[in-house]
């Protein structure tokens, strides 16, 4: 659904974030900025409402990395650092929490169009913790570049969302037979009534997996109006371009789903690795889904320095796409030799893994490479693979550190 | 109850419902910035401001990976044309294609 169409005649009243006009105006005038390292990297580093200076990719509509060294700070990404990513830029601007709805409607016996407040008092509220990840995450570190947003490696984040299971809403409108893919709409919009308004599907079974989901909050709190307020489709383990944000439209269809966003955009080379050569052109293709295995660490920038010969901790995060992190495997000599690393605390199999291994470094320089597992024998390639959209990079990372 | 207090109460809760959903039937609101980077100025440059900022920021182009040449660009403006069905002449596509190579 476009946002005009929804919006409220009344005039501003406060704004979520609670700035004053001077304080906004203040927020947004980019004073610093980071060089992402590939060519033309840089970028200002801006505070919107309700936000900390995030790296500003794009101002309309908004697209914001988290600065990489946030994920070093918890395993749960604070949501004021969270990443933003729009397609269109007709945002929501205006939204009444009093007088929004959902809609469940199509192949059911019982449409319904829910409040907030029924939707939270009717259901049985249920919590997940679960990655989100841009397919597009780290796109600019790949060579040959491709088009599209030029990110580093924090368009991912890791939250506890707290919401709706969607079997729930469905069973509740109870899906008639020969229902096929369900379908979601925002309120975000394209600028011209021609281009494709932004919206997603999955099948029905996917649909109804029980973890999939519609969320209110995010880490204990309403979900931040960039995020998606006051509702987003919450698909664990799958790629962000499936977690609809502003949600407001929830079709049931008998057929599939052909609409631009899954026909023609965030599609994938339909093979193993998701990948081609550069250049190869005519390949069979298949909508994005599940996340791939990554791993990085984070306690320690590029080319950054420790001390050496004494006990240091080299600490990171590991994630995939709902299998769970079996172990991450950490080499101190650019992949010759492996040792295992200590997981941390388990936030169910969407969520970030934490680890770390205690290392005693010689003086000297040392590549030091991270590479994770799952629970179904995934794991991560030492080699970069490449695809036209610049989608699903998952290499081993490497760390070059300064033992001094 | 009496009939009396019975309706007091129903009053009062009206009364309670009422006054608790005009005080939140509040819209929320989000201030975007304006604050966006210029393109950069040259042959092209305004036809290329009044096609492509309709919809996106500068910074869309701004942030591509540097000297592309102009397969790169002619791919991201048909892309526009075809998939985003933005409004663009085959005249102006061609000056844009041409400014985008020469200037990013």
């Amino acid at each position: 659904m476009r946002r005009r169409e929804f919006l409220s005649s009344v005039g501003s009243v406060f704004s979520l974030g609670a700035l004053s006009e001077s304080t906004v105006s203040r927020a947004f005038a980019a004073s610093e900025f980071v060089d992402l390292p590939f060519a033309n990297g840089r970028r200002p580093l801006v505070a919107y409402p309700g936000k900390r200076p995030l790296i500003q990719l794009t101002a309309r509509p908004p697209q914001l990395e988290t600065p990489f060294e946030v994920f070093n700070e918890a395993v749960l990404t604070p949501n004021d650092a969270f990443f933003v990513r729009y397609h269109l830029a007709d945002i929501p601007l205006s939204i009444d929490p009093e007088k929004f709805t959902l809609t469940i409607k199509g192949h059911v016996d019982r449409p319904m169009t829910l409040s907030l407040q029924e939707l939270k008092s009717k259901f049985e509220p249920q919590e997940i913790v679960a990655v989100n990840q841009c397919s597009g995450n780290s796109r600019g570190f790949f060579e040959p570049r491709v088009a599209g947003g030029q990110l580093a490696n924090g368009a991912m984040g890791n939250a506890r969302w707290k919401g709706v299971s969607l079997r729930a809403l469905l069973d509740r409108a109870g899906v008639q037979a020969g229902a096929k893919d369900v379908t979601f709409a925002g309120l975000d919009g394209p600028v011209l009534p021609e281009t494709p308004d932004f919206a997603k599907a999955l099948d029905l079974d996917h649909a109804r997996d029980g973890d999939v989901m519609v969320a209110y909050a995010m880490n204990g709190e309403d979900l931040p109006w960039l995020n998606g307020y006051p509702l987003r489709l919450i698909v664990p383990g799958f790629y962000g371009t499936y977690w609809v944000k502003h949600l407001n439209e929830i079709l049931v269809t008998d057929q599939s789903f052909e609409g631009y966003w899954i026909a023609k955009a965030y599609r994938v080379p339909n093979n193993n690795c998701f990948c081609t050569e550069p250049g190869q052109s005519g390949f069979a293709s298949t909508p994005i889904n599940r996340f791939n295995v990554r791993s990085f660490i984070t306690n320690f920038k590029q080319n950054s320095s420790c001390r050496a010969d004494v006990e240091t901790t080299i600490r990171g995060i590991a994630f995939d796409g709902g299998f769970g992190v079996k172990q991450v495997l950490v080499s101190l000599d650019n992949g010759l030799n492996w040792r295992a690393s200590m997981l941390g605390e388990d936030y169910g199999k969407y969520s970030f893994r934490p680890w770390q291994t205690v290392v005693q470094l010689p003086k000297g320089t040392h590549m030091i490479k991270v590479c994770a597992t799952n629970n179904i024998g995934q794991s991560q390639p030492m080699q970069p693979l490449w695809n036209p959209p610049g989608y699903m990079r998952n290499c081993v990372e490497t760390l070059q550190l300064h033992a001094v | 109850m009496s009939m009396l207090r019975q309706s007091l109460v129903i009053l009062t809760l009206t009364l309670f419902g009422l006054g608790s959903s005009i005080s939140l039937a509040k819209p929320l609101t989000y201030t975007l910035s304006d604050d966006e980077p210029a393109l950069r100025v040259g042959p092209g440059s305004e036809v290329a401001q009044n096609n492509c900022l309709s919809c996106h920021s500068g910074d869309y182009i701004e942030t591509q990976p540097p000297k592309q040449g102009a397969k790169f660009w002619e791919g991201e403006v048909n892309k526009m044309i075809k998939n985003y069905h933005a409004p663009i002449s085959e005249s102006d596509a061609k000056i844009i294609i041409d400014y985008l190579s020469n200037h990013y």
